[in-house]
């Protein structure tokens, strides 16, 4: 009875957010520097756009917001396990050194070839995300081999992962002391979260990752309700703990490298959409994670929208434009909940 | 976390055991006295490094028998040791801000950071740069400190005016959120402006604007803020080991919390209006502390301070020499140096159970 209106709640929380995503993908599809009638969007969304619209719409806009669902949705669920396999509520891809690890190999890239990239040169687009997956990679083999001592201990991930965190941070800073300002800026606004690769290539690059991952994920939620109880229990229940978190763990930082290889440095999004799903469907994984997926897609085409658009033609980071959105509502579900 | 409260009470436990607390004692005190030996040799020493070398016997002099006819002296009176001291204040300041947050909101992650002070004082730092242009260095420091006095008390009002009352957990994360919130619009109104690049160099920190003014604030808040704190430091290991615990024990949680916050936010408020947000030390150097001297807060409040002024001294000096006559970020060097210490106590944590 308890299971089956916990059920009801997820499939009607779940076709609300649906529904405004694509409500909003609707909405910002007119929105930009080139302005479309909803009529002529739908026109060309059936195929009978002109060629100016087709190419503003179908090669520029939707590809980037079709991204902006998959990273949001990433990021949520990849901050979703980490939250629970270390049993902190602070845990998000950012604070453990996963973003600090792209962060690192994009400012590498920048600096290495410094000033002979004016502008993104075609190279460029295809190299930095590729940098950037591999820099996140390392940094998650540093941590879990630095973090591994005959097993894995939630409190010592956590730990070696502030760790790993700093040593990335302090080399970003000292590389990018040294830059030239346009380099500098070009990095300021990638660290801050920026999604660029707006082509479909891009796009299916990381599409079949995510639909792969995320599904293994939520199936993965029972092992995730047991992890958060604590390695004690998690034993006792017969779980082999090591290779389930090893499991998910792998999971949550490769969907966490493909986001930052596309977005960039955000933060905070992986930290707020699994607490806004917990907040509202409680404990449980099966429950938590679509929901926490779905919020994250939401926030993310959100902020992409007024970063592009509320000081057009300036882009505000769509990183920036995540915390001053979500921040006032998730401090006000912390006010309301107890 | 609650693996953390368990591992906090095992080891409070141990504590307990007299044969453990009379080695303890030794281990303890005798860390205590070399790091204050090392503290002082390290003040010296980077006393006496600079642009111009400078013997440590003349340091001496400048100091005891001060000439001001000699220009080595004068670079040491109005330059060097201000300087150093200042290192010295703010690194304790942020190390026991840092051990006062991590014991009472019982999260390995918090950190000054949390409490909204650097993003609130960055804030504050932005909106002078953009439209006071011409505010001088001291009335950039006291916006800086009221902008973190802001931050700080709107996450406090937070937490306390949610349902149930503050606790750690929700503290933390309204911490988190006003804070990312504050740094946001920061980065916002800098890449806006093209302040951006003055604002990365107060982001990382550093100490070459310290001067005697700045010294004498620091230390009477210091003084003050890490007696305070020394004498809360049993109220914070038992609020340490859970607020139920500690109601049950009958303490005034909501006294020692609220005094806490109050000194937390005076040191770490004094340093970043100081020296900026010299990150890594608030987090790390409390853990390092506490795999040395374990989880008592007597112990671990003083010897934070005494760790935390070390690193911060000896990075000061490293960052002037490793690219004379420029300066690297002070923030970066402190992480260079201590994250391979960090990591390697790190690893031994967990063994010991």
């Amino acid at each position: 009875m308890k299971i089956n209106t916990k059920q009801r709640k997820l499939v009607k929380i779940l076709s609300i957010m649906v529904l405004l995503v694509i409500l909003l993908l609707l909405i910002s599809l007119n929105l930009g520097v080139v302005k479309i009638s909803p009529m002529n969007v739908f026109q060309t969304l059936i195929g009978n756009g002109t060629p100016k619209d087709q190419f503003v719409l179908l090669e520029l806009r939707l590809p980037r917001m079709v991204l902006a669902i998959l990273i949001g949705a990433g990021l949520a669920v990849s901050g979703s396990i980490l939250q629970a396999i270390s049993k902190n509520d602070l845990a998000e891809p950012g604070i453990i050194g996963i973003n600090a690890g792209a962060g690192f190999a994009v400012v590498l890239f920048i600096f290495t070839f410094q000033g002979t990239m004016t502008g993104l040169s075609a190279l460029g687009i295809w190299l930095l995300p590729i940098f950037a997956f591999l820099g996140a990679l390392t940094a998650a083999a540093l941590i879990y081999i630095l973090a591994w001592k005959k097993g894995i201990n939630p409190i010592r991930l956590v730990l070696v992962g502030i760790g790993v965190n700093s040593g990335f941070g302090a080399a970003i800073t000292i590389m990018q002391i040294k830059m030239n300002p346009q380099d500098f800026m070009k990095a300021a606004v990638w660290l801050s979260g920026d999604i660029w690769g707006t082509n479909w290539n891009f796009v299916i690059a990381i599409l079949p990752w995510f639909i792969l991952l995320i599904p293994y994920a939520i199936w993965k939620s029972h092992t995730l309700n047991i992890l958060s109880l604590g390695d004690q229990l998690a034993i006792g229940l017969g779980t082999s703990v090591e290779r389930e978190r090893l499991k998910v763990l792998l999971v949550a930082v490769a969907i966490a490298g493909f986001c930052v290889a596309a977005g960039g440095g955000i933060s905070f999004l992986g930290l707020v959409a699994p607490h806004i799903a917990r907040k509202i469907m409680g404990p449980k994984h099966q429950l938590i994670l679509p929901v926490a997926a779905i919020i994250g897609s939401f926030i993310l085409l959100l902020s992409d929208a007024i970063g592009q658009n509320l000081l057009s033609p300036t882009q505000i980071s769509v990183g920036i434009v995540v915390a001053i959105i979500s921040a006032p509502y998730f401090i006000y579900l912390l006010m309301k909940t107890n | 976390m609650r693996e953390g409260n368990a591992i906090l009470v095992s080891r409070h436990l141990d504590t307990k055991n007299e044969n453990n607390k009379g080695r303890k004692l030794v281990r303890n005190s005798s860390l205590l006295v070399i790091s204050i030996i090392l503290l002082i040799l390290f003040i010296g020493m980077s006393i006496s490094v600079g642009a111009a070398n400078i013997k440590l016997s003349t340091v001496w002099k400048a100091v005891f028998q001060f000439n001001p006819n000699i220009q080595a002296h004068q670079i040491i009176q109005e330059i060097r040791l201000p300087r150093t001291l200042g290192a010295a204040l703010v690194g304790a300041a942020l190390a026991v801000s840092g051990a006062i947050l991590q014991g009472i909101t019982r999260n390995p992650l918090a950190s000054p950071s949390i409490l909204g002070v650097s993003d609130g004082a960055a804030f504050a730092l932005v909106i002078c740069l953009v439209y006071i242009p011409t505010a001088t260095m001291a009335e950039q420091s006291v916006a800086s400190f009221i902008g973190a006095g802001i931050a700080t008390a709107i996450i406090f009002g937070i937490s306390a005016l949610a349902k149930g009352g503050v606790s750690p957990a929700k503290l933390a994360l309204a911490g988190v959120a006003i804070s990312s919130l504050f740094r946001s619009i920061t980065t916002a109104i800098a890449l806006h402006y093209q302040v951006a690049e003055n604002m990365s160099f107060w982001y990382a920190g550093g100490l070459s604007k310290v001067n005697w003014q700045g010294v004498s604030i620091l230390s009477i808040v210091c003084v003050v803020g890490i007696v305070i704190a020394t004498m809360l430091a049993k109220g914070i290991t038992i609020l340490s080991l859970g607020e139920e615990v500690s109601k049950g024990l009958g303490q005034n949680t909501f006294f020692v919390k609220t005094m806490a916050f109050i000194i937390v936010l005076l040191l770490t408020g004094a340093a970043v209006s100081v020296a900026g947000p010299i990150g890594f030390i608030g987090l790390v150097i409390p853990h390092i502390t506490r795999f040395i001297v374990g989880s008592d807060y007597r112990w671990i409040i003083p010897a934070s301070a005494l760790l935390g002024a070390i690193l911060l001294v000896l990075s000061d000096s490293v960052a002037r020499l490793v690219n004379a006559p420029f300066e690297t970020p002070v923030g970066a060097i402190t992480a260079i140096i201590g994250v391979p210490f960090f990591l390697y106590l790190a690893r031994g944590e967990g063994s010991r159970r």
